[in-house]
This record gives structure tokens, C-alpha cells and sequence, in this order.
């Protein structure tokens, strides 16, 4: 009876081995392919044919022409290849050090903001290192800055902002956000426009919004 | 606090409430006779399985015919997926060109997965071809119908009685994939991608930013992973950082979705219980102590994490709010992660949507509490059900010691043995958390491992032996679980924590099925009202916190009052 039960046991794992390690990730994937196409391939972004990113995968924005997002803790930072967080923990001296790193830089890059003002997000490190939001005050309070390296007004770029703010889940789950690659997208619509540029640029950022 | 975030863990336990029902009268139908509305489908399926395997579904095992095919199962799966993950280098579908795995990640992944814990001493995206990834779902699927096994054979000795069976095994087994675990995992998935997840088979994408800066990003077979990780209460992700990667979460919506599929099996497992011992307010008192210590420690972490780290205003870092978002994703919130992980480690699942080492010290104690007190507050598929049980078992011999009269539960005489397995089953992993935890923090092995200094190393450690015993695979992330030395350690409680935790359980309904079943009397004491419900719950948090209190007093507790003076390591 030992051996049956052993011979019946490696029968049936194996079994399952073949129809749910190979039969359903497989089976899934056509199905997703064909279902959902662009999530199922990472929701990437386009801009004139060429990709420049997924909507969810945060990217480092260093130049002050974008908006920028949080710390990551990956090596190099936003590596989407090795997902980490900093792991520090409260007492950790390295955490202080950090944090005020990061408080001094976002302070230095936007002249006239106060830490008082500036959201814990924008200078703590985020879970994933790869976080491609941040909340709607720290893309405001980046507003002036990128304006000016815009040569666009204050007005239009908070307007921009605004009209991208994704709202908590039935009321309570989650939190208010914009998605920083979908802001940036639209400064580059907005230069385009201005300068009544390319009509694909634009199109491919409406197009980014509704992923 | 604000009010959202206060809401949620009520909200979330209404909707986990219904879950208990409609999967519970599902479940019900599915193994205890009856027809359900995918029977034509799916009988014609099962009969092939049995046919492929050699299996008699009709013969009915005594408790210990049923643990040994039980425990062939896992043994069977633990080589299999042993030997696979050791071939990766040689084997396709590995567009990344991942190396051989070490053999320690090896034998540490193998257990992990067998035993329904998905600790993961590696970076999914960093480490598992996309083939090996499809492996470890194989036992992602096969691990928590071991879980929901061992519970429908518990349940069977408090709701048979005068016999020496307690069901088929492999019937139970079969049934559990067939009529349980793949459909839902197969629906999951389809929301999953609706809902942003990726699931694709190809090489990781280059892509080059605006900025003309480079960025290789990771895809894969995602959803289909995430899906019965959440279901199955795995929690073994494909990304490193789990839950919290976009890819595996993209937003609250997703996250959401993922709490209702890692709930509706352990929250059906409570009715289901109820149906089979024909009364259903018993499933109720069960429910109501889970629900409140749940809710409980929702709010507790929810309000730290809120309240934030207090270091930072005492070293003049004064910021634009106090909540702390080190570890922490932009689109949750600290609401809804701190609802996540909370419900993950109560829940025996062990997903992260947060870096749970960077949470405040009583946010991360309260995630430690939730393991420490055996996996209860839910708990993962079958087995939450089978320790609460326990606890029942413990509560009601309490009380006959205070009246002096002999304990029943449920028309069951509690005798010695049942009594003397019921504390078994809660010493050994006190007993493993402890002795490992404090050898690892005497041995240069196990302190060269720890990662944050001062009290937090000892939560680091602490957490380690009590995510691997509880079998949840939650972690605190910085800790190097990879070294030899957590990799054998973490296993041999994971084996520990699974086997010797519920087999005397086992053993126990074996003895109550043998058991005649006696009329409740005047003098029965009622295990379902809020008197009851009081002693359960207290049961769980005294015997929970008098075996832990000393060494969460020198972990967490010490480091929650050096921060509140300022205090840095």
C-alpha cells in the first residue's frame, strides 16, 4: 500500500507539473495576449513609434525641464531589472542621513519651496524602487521650476497637473497621485504645442493617459 | 488617521464576510456531497485524473492512511521541484540568461514552496528563469490544498462520530484543484491583466527614456503567478518587492482584488466548517474572534505608520506631514498598505506591499504578533481554521478548570490527549521561533546576517524564524536570508512549523472521530456566544504574548521608545 500511495503521489505531481507549470502559464499568456494586448505586454509608452517606457515602471528624471520622482533604493536607482527597497529601518542613522540628502537636493532643484511644504514621498525612498507616481503636492510644488525651464506659465503647467490626478479607489482605498512619465508627457505636448510641433507626440501622450 | 484609511479594515471585513458565505456554501458542496453548477465539466476531468494516477477515490482512510498520502504528496513535490529548479541553466525559456541557482536558495525555495510559506531568499526577476518560475506555481497551487486537506480532515473528526475514517485524501486533493484552485486562479488572472499586470513570455524590454537615459525593464508571466500566489496565500512573487512592484500591483484597485482573492478560501473555510458540523453559529463565534483581532491590528499599525517615524521632527527634519513612506508605494497610501500587509501576515500569505523592515517599530511588531500567534486571524487555506481550533480546544479546557467539569466542544468530550495535542501544537513553534532566533543572535553566522543595528536586527531575526515557522513568508527585507546560514535555519523551521504544528491536530480528530457524540446539557458551557468569543480571543493574545512578551519587549518595544526619545543606533 506504501508503494502505491508513493506511485499514485509522483503520478499525480508530475501531472500537475506539466498541466499547470507549462498548460496554464501558457494558457494564460495566450489568453492575456489576446484579451489585453497592452497590459499583457507591461502597458509601454510610444512616442513617435519609439518606446520610452511603461506607465507603471518609474523612471529617474534628473533634467529640471521634467517633473521628477521619488528616491529608489535600486542600484543604479530605478533599475527595473532588480526591484529593492532600502530596507532601513527607523533607528537606522543611515535613514536620517538619507532622508535630509534627499531633502537637501529636492530643495536645491526648486528654489523658494520650504520643507515644511514638501510631502515625506518626495524625499523618502519608495517600496519598489521603482514607484512611478508621486503625490499631487510634490509635482506642485516642482511647478515653478519646470515652468521656467519650459518657458511656459505657472498657470498652464498646474492646470497640466490637475487635470492629471488620479482619485482614491470607491472613495477610501489608496491615495490621490499623478503619474510622473504621463506629466512629463504632457510637458512635452505642452512645448510642442507652443511651438506647434509634431502632432504625434500629442497624440501618443493622450494615448499614455487612457493606459 | 484620517477617516479613509479608518474605514477600510471594517469595509474590508464586510466584504471578507460575504466571501465566507459564498465560497463556504460552495465549498461545502464540492467536498461533502452535493451538486454543484460545474459538475459536468468537471466530473468527466477528475475521473481522468484518477484514472491517470491510479487513484480510488471511494475508500475511506483513517486519519493516518490520510496524513501519509498527504505527506507523500509533499515529499513527491518537494523533489520534483528540487531537481527542476537545480536544471535551470540547461533548461529553455530563460530569455534573461539567469546562471544555475545556488544550492542552498535551492533547498530553502523548495521547502518554502511545499509548505505554503514562499519565503524567498531571491530576487524573482534577479534569479528564476521564467520556466522555473512556472515551477514554483506548480507547488503554489499544490501547497495550499495540502493546507485545506489537513483542515477537512480536522473538521471531520468534530463532525463525524463512532468512526475510525475521516474521508479519501485524494478525492479531497483533486477536488480542491479541480473545483477550487484552478478556476479561480484562471479568473484571477484575466482581472489581474485587466487590471494593468503584465503576461507575456518575452525577453526583458530596453527601452530608452526621454530623458536618453537607458532602462531595461523586467516583464514575464506575471499575472498568472500573482494570481494564485494571492489566492492560494502563497505570497511567493515573481518581482522581488512583491505586492509593492507596479507590475504585480499597479494600483489600489488591483491590490484590493488581490485581498478578496487571498481571502475567500480561509474565510470559506470558517462556513464550510459551520455547515459540517451542522451549526452554523460556531462559525460565527470563530469569525467574530478573528475579525475583531484583525481589525484590531489593522487600526493599531494603521494609526503608527500614520503617526510616523518620531526621529525625524526630534533631528529637526519637519516635513509637510509626519506619516512614514520609506518602503512605502505613492498610489496605496498608508492606508491600504498597511491594510494589505496587515491582512498578509494575519492571513499566513506573506505578500508585502511595503518594505515591512522600514515600518515603524509597533507597525512592524503588530505584523510579528499576527505570526507569532500561530497564523490564526484567518489564517492560510485550512490551517488558520485547524489552529483556531486548537485555541477552541484550549479555551474550553480553561473554562472546565475554572468550574471544575469535565470540557466538551462541539459534542466532543476534550479528554487529555486532545488537550495534550492542542498544546503541542502550539509549543513546538514556539519552541523552534525561540531556540533559532537566539542562537542566531549569539552565532557570528547568524549576527553577520543582520541588517539595521540596535533592537531592530533582533525584530530582523525575530521575524525571520516567526514568518518560516508560521509558514507565511512575509519578511523584513534586509536581513541577508540568502547567506547558508538563514537559508538552512529558515527551512528547518518552515518543516517544523508545518508538519509537527498540524499533525497532532490530525491526531486529535482521529481521537474525536472515535468519539460518541453527547447532547448538549445545562451544564454544557455555549461556544457561541460573546462570552465565548471573549475567552477565544483571549486565549490567543494571552498565549501568544506570554511566550513572546520578553523578546518583543527587547525587539520592537525597546526600539519604539528609543525612537520616541530620539535615539539612533
Amino acid at each position: 500500500m506504501t508503494l502505491r500511495m508513493l506511485w499514485s503521489a509522483l503520478r499525480l505531481v508530475l501531472l500537475a507539473t506539466v498541466v499547470i507549470g507549462l498548460g496554464y502559464t501558457f494558457a494564460m499568456t495566450g489568453l492575456a495576449e489576446a484579451v489585453f494586448p497592452h497590459q499583457a505586454n507591461g502597458s509601454l509608452v510610444r512616442v513617435d513609434g519609439k518606446v520610452v517606457g511603461s506607465r507603471l515602471i518609474g523612471q529617474e528624471w534628473t533634467s529640471p525641464k521634467f517633473f521628477h520622482g521619488r528616491p529608489s533604493a535600486t542600484s543604479p536607482a530605478y533599475n527595473a531589472a532588480a526591484s529593492t527597497a532600502s530596507n532601513l529601518g527607523p533607528t537606522n542613522p543611515v535613514l536620517l542621513a538619507h532622508i535630509r540628502a534627499h531633502l537637501k537636493k529636492f530643495l536645491a532643484e526648486n528654489p523658494g519651496v520650504k520643507a515644511s511644504q514638501v510631502p515625506p514621498a518626495m524625499v523618502e525612498s519608495s517600496a519598489s524602487g521603482l514607484d512611478p507616481d508621486i503625490p499631487v503636492e510634490g509635482a506642485l510644488l516642482q511647478v515653478p521650476r519646470v515652468a521656467k525651464a519650459n518657458h511656459l506659465s505657472v498657470a498652464t503647467l498646474r492646470a497640466l497637473v490637475e487635470s492629471q490626478v488620479h482619485g482614491r479607489t470607491l472613495g477610501i482605498f489608496g491615495a490621490t497621485y499623478v503619474n510622473v512619465l504621463e506629466l512629463n508627457l504632457g510637458v512635452l505636448r505642452l512645448d510642442h504645442s507652443s511651438a506647434a510641433g509634431s502632432a504625434s507626440a500629442s497624440h501618443s501622450a493622450r494615448s499614455a493617459r487612457a493606459g | 488617521m484620517n477617516w479613509q484609511g479608518a474605514l477600510q479594515p471594517f469595509v474590508l471585513i464586510a466584504v471578507v464576510a460575504l466571501l465566507a458565505w459564498a465560497m463556504g456554501s460552495y465549498m461545502f458542496r464540492v467536498f461533502e456531497g452535493g451538486k454543484t453548477f460545474v459538475d459536468r465539466a468537471l466530473v468527466p476531468l477528475e475521473r481522468g485524473v484518477y484514472r491517470l494516477c491510479g487513484i480510488d477515490p471511494e475508500v475511506e482512510m483513517r486519519w493516518t492512511t490520510y496524513v501519509f498520502a498527504l505527506l507523500a504528496v509533499n515529499v513527491v513535490g518537494f523533489v520534483v521541484l528540487f531537481v527542476l529548479l537545480s536544471l535551470q541553466s540547461v533548461l529553455p525559456l530563460n530569455p534573461a540568461h539567469l546562471p544555475h541557482i545556488p544550492f542552498w536558495t535551492t533547498w530553502n525555495t523548495a521547502v518554502s514552496f511545499m509548505t505554503n510559506t514562499n519565503w524567498q531568499v531571491y530576487g524573482g526577476e534577479s534569479t528564476m528563469s521564467y520556466l522555473s518560475q512556472a515551477w514554483l506555481v506548480v507547488q503554489q497551487f499544490l501547497s495550499p490544498i495540502t493546507g485545506i486537506c489537513l483542515f477537512l480532515v480536522v473538521a471531520r473528526g468534530f463532525s463525524r462520530h463512532s468512526t475510525q475514517t475521516l474521508g479519501n485524501f485524494w478525492r479531497d486533493f483533486v477536488r480542491a484543484l479541480i473545483w477550487v484552485a484552478i478556476p479561480l486562479a484562471v479568473i484571477g488572472t484575466i482581472v489581474l491583466v485587466a487590471l494593468g499586470s503584465p503576461q507575456n513570455l518575452h525577453a526583458y524590454t530596453h527601452v530608452t527614456t526621454l530623458q536618453h537615459a537607458h532602462q531595461t525593464i523586467a516583464q514575464g508571466p506575471i499575472a498568472s503567478m500573482t494570481s494564485i500566489m494571492q489566492l492560494g496565500d502563497n505570497g511567493g512573487g515573481f518581482m522581488n518587492m512583491n505586492a509593492a512592484h507596479p507590475f504585480e500591483a499597479p494600483n489600489a484597485l488591483s491590490l484590493l482584488f488581490q485581498l478578496v482573492l487571498g481571502f475567500a478560501i480561509p474565510a470559506g473555510c470558517i462556513y464550510l466548517f459551520g455547515k459540517m458540523i451542522k451549526d452554523l453559529r460556531q462559525s460565527r463565534a470563530i469569525f467574530a474572534a478573528m475579525a475583531i483581532m484583525f481589525v484590531a491590528g489593522a487600526l493599531v499599525m494603521y494609526h503608527f505608520e500614520y503617526a510616523g517615524n518620531a526621529v525625524l521632527p526630534i533631528h529637526h527634519v519637519v516635513l509637510a506631514a509626519h506619516k512614514n513612506m520609506v518602503g512605502k508605494e505613492t498610489r496605496f497610501g498608508v492606508g491600504t498598505t498597511t491594510l494589505f500587509d496587515n491582512s498578509t501576515t494575519a492571513v499566513s500569505w506573506g505578500s508585502v506591499a511595503a518594505s515591512n523592515d522600514s515600518m515603524t517599530p509597533i507597525g512592524g511588531m503588530v505584523n510579528l504578533f499576527n505570526m507569532l500567534t500561530g497564523e490564526v486571524i484567518f489564517g492560510s487555506w485550512g490551517v488558520g481554521m485547524i489552529g483556531m481550533l486548537a485555541f477552541a480546544v484550549l479555551a474550553v479546557f480553561l473554562a472546565g478548570l475554572m468550574v471544575g467539569r469535565t470540557p466538551e466542544y462541539l459534542g466532543k468530550k476534550i479528554e487529555s490527549y486532545e488537550v495534550k495535542m492542542a498544546v503541542l501544537a502550539m509549543v513546538v513553534p514556539s519552541f523552534v521561533i525561540l531556540i533559532l532566533a537566539a542562537l542566531s543572535v549569539v552565532l557570528k553566522s547568524g549576527l553577520s546576517g543582520i541588517f539595521n543595528p540596535g533592537p531592530h536586527g533582533l525584530s530582523e531575526v525575530l521575524y525571520a524564524f516567526a514568518s518560516g515557522v508560521g509558514n507565511n513568508g512575509s519578511a523584513f527585507g534586509g536581513l541577508s536570508s540568502a547567506s547558508p546560514w538563514y537559508s538552512a535555519t529558515v527551512g528547518i523551521a518552515m518543516l517544523l512549523g508545518r508538519f509537527p504544528m498540524y499533525i497532532p491536530l490530525v491526531a486529535m480528530a482521529g481521537s474525536l472521530g472515535r468519539k460518541q457524540r453527547i447532547p448538549a446539557s445545562a451544564g454544557t458551557f455555549p461556544t457561541h456566544g460573546p462570552m465565548f468569543v471573549g475567552l477565544l480571543t483571549g486565549t490567543v493574545l494571552i498565549v501568544g504574548a506570554l511566550i513572546f512578551f520578553p523578546v518583543l519587549a527587547l525587539g520592537p518595544l525597546a526600539e519604539h521608545f528609543a525612537m520616541n526619545a530620539g535615539k539612533l543606533f
